[in-house]
């Protein structure tokens, strides 16, 4: 700014005065702006929010950000992949602060059968405090209860699977699977508790019982097929991984969660990719009309710039003087957007309901409420976008304002 | 008329770069609506076709509820004779008859639970895609054989390949306990996991033996050349299943709920974007035709002087408008066709899209489509609120004072 004659006072002031001359324009300008802004930062934090359940379910289902299992496991998930149990020593190793919980879990095909019907299923033999702290949720057993300890009897199964086996809570079903000695496993269960879960493919596909129980059944004792171990935040695993790939070194697939569920880690990466698109393409379409309006602001202006320049205005104070303008418009569009977008998405903090189209969800991997996700960061990344953008499209303008010569400017009319 | 045409193309240029800009700003959306557009319209075609022929086929009878709750027992009584009959009704399509139960099969070392499909040998390659996937052994011949094919994953899991054989334990129609042993002819492997692990299929023939079906099936099958022709069909099958209240006759939107509300989400969102861009496309056409309105001040103020009623100035604004959005529209579907017609013929993919494009049946890069309504579409609602958003600039032109007006600036 030094170069100009004018103090930075002034020239503000000038800026702020052209801006409001013609304040019908500057107010459909603005709206622009702000509807623009509002629609970046408001769809971006509905694709996180989805995003992010989606990521935070599938965890959940995993369960676990980390698992470790038998190298053969994930190929061919059988009786015959199994690993030991945690021992004290390795447990010890997991007992870390970045280690928020982890438990060990059988996990075999098996069928399970009513009086009437017979389904196939994933048997998962589980430490029911574990599982709780891996993000099963209590709240989620809708009749009946959780299973209480690793000898519990019990059977807890899903409310589709119930449906589908035409049973009910108390009854008998039998559960049939295989032992490493391919001898056919079978054994009478009770069903204790019935879960809901919010995607009901899950539902149907996962029972539990008693880890101790299962291995019983499967004659396994102190013998496992997964070590799901979570830390405090899915997106920064890095830690919790190397400390569980430290405990189980050679003969151990230790996996984090984009590489066992590959197609969230995908989302989860493409995720910034779209927020991006989103925010340029949006804004795209906002620079004709924000170089419109200055160019006109310029064009209705010409005499009055040349005099100035004739009264001794240098070139570049003429660029900086439009550039302000450019700027002050900006800001007040973002600032309007910014609180539009806040604004709107506060009263929706607790979750929008799109069950009219759940199954549809389902087959995405998301449920049926979105909760939008507004972060600090994608605000920043709108609000940059468009100032920086939004200056280098006034440039043209501004740069060609400063151009006229005095006298052909004062000359028109 | 053609005079005010002719004045309105003028007064377009008398402020060339202007008029250019705000064409942009519709070409530049029109361009991307058409992509878009061109876009979801080709994916969902691929979707619904891909789901629809690898297995369930377009239409398919069942007996009312077994749609919601699969069960052996919610059957159609002499499957094959009303399979035969829809045949002889619909000589263009696929038709095909089926039965389903879960069974646990074991091989001499693994036993795992899977669903197991009864098919017509002879007519399920014409419904489903799973019959031309085995690529190792043959699909089924013979209605009556003890044979099954079974997926990739199975196989692996399971430790046989063709010629091995399984035993298969389940409960049949009655209820009575249903066994049998059968070989493996062939092994399939499609784009579906699940399908791969879960699913076999045994000549209907044998599976009635089996599981004590009596004659019964579970579902007729029935797949038409495409989506258009579902309406006729369905008709004529209507028709013969007209006498038999159990039995209903369902379409793809009801045996894929998911999928029609998948694309109703994808729809709506996408809708919530293009809304969003039109609507800054048309605040950028209101405040261009404002300006033009109030810098002619003066000059409307000498026409009404002269008699001009407000109307035709009203329109004349109006339609200076339609021929900038025109300019707008014609430019943009051509340069929108192009960008179409490219990725129609070389496909378009981004990293990270095939591990999104397997979850709905796509393959790893998408062909938009390229049609009138994937062309016009998008075009067509920005051409319609940019009329829209000239109306309050035109409106003005009412209020004008002839005797003030001519005195402004």
């Amino acid at each position: 700014m030094s170069s100009s004659h004018l103090p930075f006072g002034a020239m503000s002031r000038l800026a702020w005065r052209n801006l409001w001359r013609n304040h019908r324009r500057t107010a459909i300008m603005l709206l622009a702006i702000a509807v623009g802004v509002w629609a970046m930062i408001f769809m971006t934090a509905l694709m996180r929010g989805m995003v992010d359940q989606m990521i935070e379910d599938g965890i959940d289902a995993l369960p676990g950000q980390v698992q470790v299992h038998h190298p053969a496991f994930r190929d061919d998930p059988s009786i015959d992949h199994r690993i030991p149990q945690p021992d004290a020593g390795k447990a010890r190793g997991l007992q870390s602060p970045e280690v928020s919980g982890w438990t060990s879990r059988l996990r075999v095909p098996a069928m399970i059968s009513s009086e009437r019907n017979n389904r196939g299923v994933t048997l998962l033999g589980v430490d029911p405090q574990g599982e709780i702290a891996l993000g099963f949720d209590p709240h989620s057993i809708i009749e009946g209860r959780f299973l209480e300890s690793v000898d519990d009897n019990g059977l807890v199964v899903g409310a589709k699977l119930l449906e589908r086996l035409e049973t009910r809570l108390g009854k008998r079903v039998v559960v049939m699977s295989q032992d490493p000695e391919n001898n056919i496993a079978d054994r009478g269960f009770r069903i204790v508790g019935v879960y809901k879960a919010k995607l009901s493919s899950l539902e149907e596909a996962f029972i539990y019982g008693g880890l101790t129980t299962i291995q019983a059944l499967l004659e396994v004792p102190g013998e496992v097929s997964e070590i799901a171990v979570t830390g405090h935040d899915y997106r920064d695993i890095d830690a919790v991984y190397r400390l569980v790939s430290g405990v189980y070194g050679e003969g151990f697939e230790t996996l984090p969660w984009m590489e066992l569920e590959t197609y969230l880690g995908m989302m989860l990466k493409m995720m910034d990719g779209f927020v991006l698109v989103w925010i340029i393409v949006i804004f795209l379409a906002l620079s004709f009309g924000l170089a419109n309006t200055l160019m006109m602001a310029v064009f209705e202006r010409i005499r009055e710039i040349g005099l100035m320049q004739a009264l001794g205005m240098k070139p570049s104070a003429i660029l900086y003087q439009i550039l302000l303008e450019s700027l002050m418009l900006l800001t007040l569009g973002l600032l309007a957007g910014n609180v539009l977008a806040v604004a709107s998405i506060l009263p929706v903090q607790d979750g929008i309901d799109v069950s009219a189209v759940a199954e549809g969800m389902e087959m995405m991997g998301a449920s049926s409420v979105l909760y939008p996700a507004l972060k600090l960061k994608d605000l920043l990344m709108a609000n940059t976008v468009v100032i920086v953008l939004g200056i280098l499209t006034s440039l043209l303008p501004a740069w060609r304002a400063s151009q006229y010569r005095p006298v052909e400017a004062i000359a028109k009319i | 008329m053609t005079l005010d045409l002719r004045m309105a193309w003028r007064n377009l240029w008398r402020h060339k770069r202007r008029t250019w800009l705000t064409a942009t700003a519709m070409i530049f959306s029109n361009v991307l609506l058409i992509f878009m557009i061109s876009l979801q319209l080709g994916s969902y075609d691929m979707m619904i076709n891909n789901t629809l022929q690898a297995f369930s086929g377009h239409l398919q009878v069942q007996h009312d509820g077994y749609n919601h709750n699969p069960k052996l027992r919610t059957s159609i009584p002499s499957v094959l004779a009303l399979a035969e009959q829809v045949r002889q009704a619909l000589p263009g399509a696929g038709v095909t008859a089926r039965a389903a139960a879960f069974a646990l099969a074991s091989s001499e070392l693994r036993s795992v639970g899977i669903q197991v499909i009864g098919v017509q040998p002879d007519h399920e390659p014409r419904v489903s895609t799973l019959p031309g996937l085995v690529q190792e052994g043959r699909f089924l011949q013979d209605p009556d054989a003890a044979e099954i094919v079974i997926g990739g994953v199975l196989a692996r899991n399971l430790k046989v390949t063709t010629g091995d054989e399984l035993t298969l334990l389940g409960s049949g129609r009655d209820g009575s306990f249903a066994a049998g042993v059968v070989t493996v002819v062939g092994i399939f492997n499609s784009s579906s996991v699940d399908m791969d692990r879960s699913l076999a299929e045994i000549p209907l023939g044998y599976f009635q033996d089996t599981f004590a079906m009596e004659g019964h099936g579970n579902s007729i099958a029935i797949s038409t050349d495409n989506l258009e022709q579902i309406p006729a069909a369905s008709g004529r099958v209507n028709n013969i299943i007209a006498g038999q209240d159990a039995l209903v006759l369902l379409d793809w939107t009801a045996l894929h709920p998911g999928l029609q509300q998948a694309i109703k989400a994808d729809f709506s969102s996408a809708w919530f974007m293009y809304g969003v861009l039109i609507i800054l496309v048309a605040f950028s056409v209101l405040n261009t035709q404002l300006m033009s309105v109030l810098e002619r001040t003066r000059e409307f103020g000498v026409i009404t002087a002269l008699g001009i009623k407000p109307s035709r100035l009203a329109s004349l604004v109006m339609l200076e408008t339609a021929l900038m959005a025109a300019i707008g529209l014609a430019i943009g579907v051509l340069l929108g066709a192009l960008v179409a017609l490219y990725f129609n013929a070389a496909g378009f993919s981004y990293p990270g899209m095939d591990e999104m494009a397997v979850r709905f049946n796509l393959p790893a890069s998408i062909y938009p489509s390229v049609s009138v309504i994937s062309l016009l579409l998008g075009p067509a609602v920005v051409f319609l609120f940019c009329l829209l958003a000239s109306i309050y600039p035109a409106l003005r032109l009412f209020r004008l004072r002839p005797v003030e007006a001519m005195r402004a600036v």
